[in-house]
């Protein structure tokens, strides 16, 4: 082998190795927005998620990025003008938090409707009042029944490849729904984690040609009226309105499907360590007797606690959702089969129940399984609180406890002072 | 895993020190996390910061209660907050200081420390007591956890420009080379 060959082989290696960097869970959005090449964003800043439009408008700035922005004078203006955006065959993307989600609410349901299919960054934060910028489930809870997909990240990695997924998934034909992508605001948004860079040809690649507006589009030249008045209880506007309806149930239900190809054909592409579980993570759990269940950036260290009960003796697994709309029904079916006990901690409030949100949604799925089996709701994380590896050991005594006497009808307030 | 914390003051740059040191961290090939400790952030209100390092991929993210080492980028803070809370036994302390070890408050969870006279060196670089980068380098020289080649190299990509670039690899290497450790005998107690 001659020189010039050997130093073209070492060449071709280096440029194939993975581009490794530390980046913040809002950083790695946007570098995931950016990645999927759309076409215009609408951005209005609100903590915790300022960080992330802020990279995005220097993405742009500095010719990274290839896409205009449009810093709108509030949340209602951003989500109506990438409406515009989406409907003239624009792919479009937005990230928010709380507040500024209630302020998008009208336009917000308007997109699934309409089944635009947006992408928007919810940079979770806990609902007002009492006062508080911090992070908490809240604000995509309280938007659950609005029609949208809602995948929550685990890691730092996790956001950056989602964020990129969430595209494809929301213009896939079977699907055409509007997805959020849920980063905890705080230690996911300002956290800052090692991730590995993926190629920009592969990406582009695995998204394939753009295709968003096959089903309405915006062109003078093929004028088309959208959105149209139905409802009502005569002529064909209540069937019409179903008809609607029904058609998003049905993509949410394709969802699950396509979200399950999307990430393998991901992991295929880029390698394990851009693996993640699609629906429902099942970690530790073949031999469990007893299990517990928690929902984005908790679950490190929840894994941890896991670890360390396990090296005590303790059979204990631990059940993650990624996808909480459409509800992974059958993928948690499937993990909660041998469990004989279950505690689900929940970083919001149910204030219907009296518990907290997945393990709402949860009790409906034993009832499909045909299952009774003591579960307890742990609400924790509030606001920004801390969830650690102690907390966890905690829920999985108490859950442990199940296995003897029946759950408690009141949630267990994790960082409470009693 | 290694754990360690940042306490600063609102404006001296400790987030920015723990997302430098974590990068570090990385470019030695470890994986590593930073976390800031968040709050209103004032000018002057204590601050911290949290790091973590493992050869290992790390899951944990949260803030940091029983670190290995606490790095202390201000002379005065030890005064109002207990900067060894939680340390672990036998643990590092990196101190900026113009006093000798004797004067020091040291916890007796300490079992070395690296003490750095960064307020004096920052003014002669800066102009100003910006100490972040050099307390960096006097980490590197107490603990040996991160190699003086990858700050160099973090701060080389980082956003500081002609000046100022120059000035924080200045900073760096005076924080390395400057910097006396000290490792104490004595029983630990935690």
């Amino acid at each position: 082998m001659n020189t010039t060959t050997t130093e073209a082989a070492a060449h071709t290696v280096a440029e194939r190795a993975p581009q490794l960097m530390l980046v913040e869970g809002n950083e790695a959005a946007a570098l995931g927005v950016a990645l999927a090449r759309p076409d215009m964003v609408a951005v209005y800043p609100i903590t915790p998620q300022t960080s992330l439009v802020e990279k995005l408008a220097k993405l742009i700035a500095d010719g990274r990025m290839d896409a205009d922005i449009v810093d709108a004078e509030g949340e209602h203006s951003v989500l109506s003008v990438l409406q515009g955006g989406a409907l003239a065959g624009g792919r479009t993307y937005t990230a928010t938090c709380g507040p500024g989600l209630a302020f998008m609410f009208e336009p917000y349901f308007r997109t699934s409707g309409m089944r635009l299919p947006m992408v928007m960054t919810i940079v979770t934060r806990d609902g007002i009042t009492p006062q508080s910028v911090w992070g908490g489930h809240q604000d995509a809870m309280t938007v659950r029944e609005a029609g949208w997909i809602q995948l929550y990240c685990e890691t730092v990695q996790e956001v950056l490849d989602t964020t990129v997924m969430a595209f494809r998934l929301a213009e896939h034909h079977d699907v055409m729904l509007p997805v959020n992508v849920c980063l905890d605001g705080n230690y996911l948004s300002y956290g800052a984690a090692r991730v590995e860079m993926p190629d920009q040809a592969e990406v582009d690649d695995f998204m394939g040609r753009k295709d968003v507006n096959w089903h309405v589009a915006l062109d003078p030249l093929r004028p088309m009226a959208v959105d149209p008045l139905t409802g009502g209880s005569g002529g064909t506007g209540p069937e019409t309105f179903v008809r609607y309806r029904r058609g998003q149930c049905a993509g949410m239900k394709n969802a699950l499907r396509v979200i399950t190809e999307m990430h393998e054909d991901w992991a295929r592409r880029f390698g394990d360590s851009h693996r993640f579980a699609p629906l429902v993570e099942e970690y530790r759990l073949d031999d469990a007797e007893y299990a517990i269940m928690t929902l984005g950036s908790m679950t490190g260290a929840a894994k941890d606690a896991v670890d360390e009960a396990r090296a005590a003796g303790e059979k204990v697994g631990l059940i993650k959702i990624k996808t909480f709309s459409p509800f992974p029904v059958e993928a948690l079916k499937h993990a909660l089969r041998d469990v004989r006990a279950l505690g689900v901690v929940d970083r919001s409030v149910n204030f219907r129940w009296n518990c907290g949100p997945m393990f709402q949604e949860t009790l409906a799925v034993l009832y499909r399984l045909g299952r009774q089996l003591p579960a307890q709701s742990f609400i924790g994380g509030l606001a920004g609180a801390d969830l650690t590896v102690a907390t966890f050991h905690r829920v999985i005594a108490e859950t442990r406890a199940l296995l003897e006497r029946p759950a408690a009808d009141e949630p267990v307030w994790l960082n409470a002072k009693d | 895993m290694y754990e360690v914390r940042i306490h600063g003051r609102g404006g001296q740059g400790a987030v920015l020190a723990a997302q430098l040191l974590a990068t570090a961290l990385v470019f030695d090939g470890k994986y590593a996390v930073s976390i800031p400790a968040f709050g209103f952030e004032r000018r002057g209100a204590p601050v911290v910061s949290f790091i973590r390092a493992s050869e290992t991929p790390i899951r944990q993210l949260t803030n940091i209660y029983a670190p290995d080492c606490i790095i202390c980028v201000d002379p005065t803070l030890a005064r109002t907050v207990d900067i060894f809370a939680g340390l672990k036994p036998g643990g590092a302390m990196v101190q900026a200081t113009s006093r000798p070890l004797e004067e020091v408050a040291v916890a007796d969870t300490v079992g070395t420390v690296g003490l750095c006279d960064a307020v004096r060196i920052a003014t002669e670089i800066f102009g100003r007591p910006i100490t972040n980068t050099l307390m960096l380098g006097a980490f590197a020289r107490t603990t040996g956890q991160v190699s003086l080649a990858a700050l160099k190299k973090v701060i080389e990509q980082s956003d500081f420009r002609d000046a100022g670039l120059a000035q924080n690899l200045t900073a760096l290497e005076r924080g390395y080379e400057e910097t006396t450790v000290h490792t104490l005998e004595r029983r630990l107690t935690a």
